[in-house]
């Protein structure tokens, strides 16, 4: 071999800074979650390695139905939010003109609030004596004792409120790799403007709707403080359960366990809807 | 001539060059870094498993160089105090110490999650004084030595006053670590405009008629006191099998869409608003609200039997003013102070002969408030007989951590999903 000692450490070395970051905030912490759903005990006398996987057939027979829920409420959310957030991101992309950071800034500019506040935002926005439901009431347009906070519904306005700019953006970012070009040679090609869309526009802005999806549908599923404030104790999710496990109940155990199935489920179900995508390399598509 | 090497130069490569490229070297290193931490971890309990009494020097340990600091801060449940807080106002005038009352605690459950992790690295909470229900969190407490034994020596009203039964507990035999607060029972409250029917079993926290009405406690031991209470079983002598038919009984409730929700201590505020007409309820904290709210909730003990229970005085192991704490401890205990709280708490107190002085008080009263004392001061809700007592049953009781875990593992689904 020609090469000397120091050539061929040199990738190693610069692998490092990146793979010992990785190392130490996501594989070790993620192999210390596994661990623990794997003991037994509790806080005072402690926690003992057994190898118990029956904890995580106990987990997911008590919360199933938690688990179920966010998933189903994470998928809506997510369709709800292509729905939405295509028109928005064409438009930037599209007809924005000299202002398009302008607009992008206008859509990002909620996120200087916190979080949880602007979800108890909503919460008096939708409470039942509130801004919109008073109006209503008293024009007779839904009944007296209609509530909207507590329901299915709330949840899933507050979970699509707080998620949008992360769909815009990748969106907005394919959109606005598309050479134009291609969509003047369609218009030459006499494609009406939908078949434009239809033909060229979208399947060109699909590697943008996957990451869209890659950064909502995780965080929906897994969100909390949304089912916490609008919700009631019929719109419980899985991210309710685990915070309540961790650090109520300091149920360690469980708490994990239920941590590592969900992320199981959802990793799962990524590479299924990148397969279904077409996308021969998933990592490859994410990267772009 | 030779030919040239027809070998393709790739196949060469392969059969020449190291197995073992890169990419592999860093997957296996990632993998067994991997095992290695799955392998290694399991997480040390604070406390030892098997209960102790402290050393006999330990009180004088504690103690030893601690001061009074002239200041307190003191955590206790809502609904414990009169807003006005005159016995405060009182200790401060007689002894010169000024208290920081907040009403922090809504659930042991919460309370003792909350805290731990500072206890458990001996730094303060906050607190130099607080009040804990008996029951598993009570013995986590103690198991995990977050609480200073306390010095008799500075409990003089506590050693004259105190009734016999409040020195002989068995969640704390000789007040090592705690003096009552006040005692009380949980029964069934409900709001008699809205539930037409007098209420006088446990069996009407099942009546479908009051579906979506219908409030429960999300404490695990006071929902599973309930539905044992519910299935005819004694707590005190309940087993594994009997736990799991009283979750059967309480999933059952809360499938049929019966239970609004389970509430912390935050239930009275739904009765109060119509949120709920029926409820899992604490007995002082109905008669406080007739007498804010000017409301009319019935508080009732049901016939299967309700729960009894103590809240305890008790000081944190890191409080920074150890002193003062046990100096309020001690005038809680005078007569005419613990008169005067359950004059408006309405829980049953541990000083006997505050009775007598309740009695006076509700005589020499004038105004509309004179009702409300004549009943405090003979009600069997603050000071129970035996016929009331017969009916209430303790939390029930764990011999070891691991029958503790099961009894969670099989009540907190209901109250978290």
């Amino acid at each position: 071999m020609g090469r000397s000692l120091r050539a061929r450490l040199a990738p190693y070395g610069l692998i490092l800074p990146g793979g010992l970051w990785l190392l130490v905030f996501f594989v070790v912490p993620m192999a210390a979650m596994v661990s623990l759903s794997l003991t037994e005990g509790d806080v005072v006398s402690g926690f003992s390695q057994t190898f118990h996987f029956q904890t995580y057939v106990d987990a997911f027979h008590n919360y199933q139905s938690q688990i179920y829920r966010s998933l189903v409420y994470g998928l809506i959310t997510t369709v709800v939010q292509i729905i939405l957030a295509f028109p928005v991101a064409y438009w930037i992309a599209f007809r924005g003109g000299v202002r398009k950071s302008t607009y992008l800034f206008l859509l990002l500019l909620p996120f200087f609030v916190s979080f949880v506040l602007r979800t108890i935002s909503w919460k008096f926005i939708l409470t039942d004596d509130g801004l919109l439901l008073t109006p209503l009431k008293a024009w007779h347009v839904v009944p007296d004792n209609f509530h909207i906070i507590g329901t299915a519904p709330a949840v899933i306005l507050g979970l699509t409120y707080n998620f949008l700019p992360f769909m815009v953006l990748p969106i907005y970012v394919a959109l606005e790799r598309i050479d134009p070009r291609v969509v003047e040679a369609a218009r030459d090609l006499y494609a009406s403007p939908v078949a434009v869309f239809r033909k060229v526009i979208f399947p060109l802005a699909l590697p943008g709707v996957f990451a869209g999806v890659l950064m909502t549908f995780v965080p929906t599923s897994s969100d909390y403080v949304n089912a916490e404030v609008l919700g009631s104790s019929s719109t419980t999710m899985i991210g309710q359960v685990i915070q309540a496990q961790y650090l109520r109940s300091q149920n360690y155990p469980t708490a994990s366990a239920l941590s590592f199935s969900l992320m199981a489920i959802l990793l799962v179900g990524i590479f299924i809807y990148a397969r279904i995508l077409g996308t021969e390399d998933v990592l490859k598509v994410a990267a772009r | 001539m030779t030919e040239p090497n027809p070998m393709d130069a790739a196949l060469l490569r392969g059969m020449t060059q190291r197995r073992l490229n890169r990419r592999d070297a860093l997957r296996i290193s990632g993998l067994s870094a991997m095992a290695l931490a799955l392998a290694a971890c399991g997480v040390k309990g604070q406390g030892t498993s098997t209960p102790t009494t402290p050393a006999a020097d330990a009180v004088a340990k504690f103690w030893a160089g601690k001061t009074k600091k002239g200041h307190l801060d003191f955590a206790n449940w809502p609904l414990y105090m009169d807003p006005k807080k005159p016995e405060l106002a009182e200790f401060t005038k007689q002894t010169g110490i000024t208290v920081n009352y907040q009403e922090v605690i809504q659930e042991m459950g919460p309370w003792f999650a909350k805290v731990q992790p500072q206890l458990a690295a001996g730094q303060s909470i906050g607190y130099d004084l607080m009040v804990i229900t008996n029951g598993i969190q009570f013995a986590q407490f103690v198991k995990s030595n977050f609480l200073a034994p306390l010095d008799h020596a500075q409990l003089p009203n506590f050693t004259a006053n105190a009734g016999a039964t409040y020195k002989k507990s068995t969640y704390d035999p000789g007040n090592v670590y705690s003096v009552p607060w006040t005692s009380g029972m949980t029964g069934i409250a409900y709001d008699p405009e809205k539930v037409k029917n007098p209420i006088t079993k446990l069996a009407d926290l099942w009546n479908p008629a009051y579906k979506g009405k219908v409030g429960m406690f999300s404490d695990t031991q006071e929902l599973a006191n309930f539905g044992l209470l519910a299935e005819g079983i004694d707590p005190a002598k309940s087993t594994k099998a009997d736990w799991q038919k009283a979750a059967d009984r309480l999933k059952q409730q809360k499938d049929a869409g019966i239970v609004r929700k389970y509430y912390d201590q935050a239930y009275i505020d739904a009765l109060g608003s119509g949120e709920v007409w029926i409820t899992q309820a604490w007995s002082g904290d109905v008669l406080q609200k007739n007498v804010s709210d000017g409301t009319n909730f019935q508080f009732v003990i049901p016939e299967e039997g309700g729960t009894i229970w103590t809240d305890n005085f008790a000081i944190p192991i890191t409080a920074a003013a150890p002193v003062d704490a046990i100096m309020a401890m001690d005038f809680f205990y005078k007569p005419e102070i613990a008169a005067s709280l359950a004059e408006f708490i309405g829980y049953v107190t541990p000083v006997p002969s505050a009775q007598p002085i309740m009695q006076k008080d509700a005589d020499a009263d004038t105004t509309d408030n004179k009702d409300y004392l004549e009943l405090v001061a003979k009600s069997p809700l603050v000071f129970p007989d035996a016929s009331t007592l017969a009916k209430l049953h303790y939390y029930v009781d764990f011999p070891d951590a691991a029958t503790q875990t099961a009894f969670q593992n099989i009540f907190e689904p209901l109250v978290l999903s």
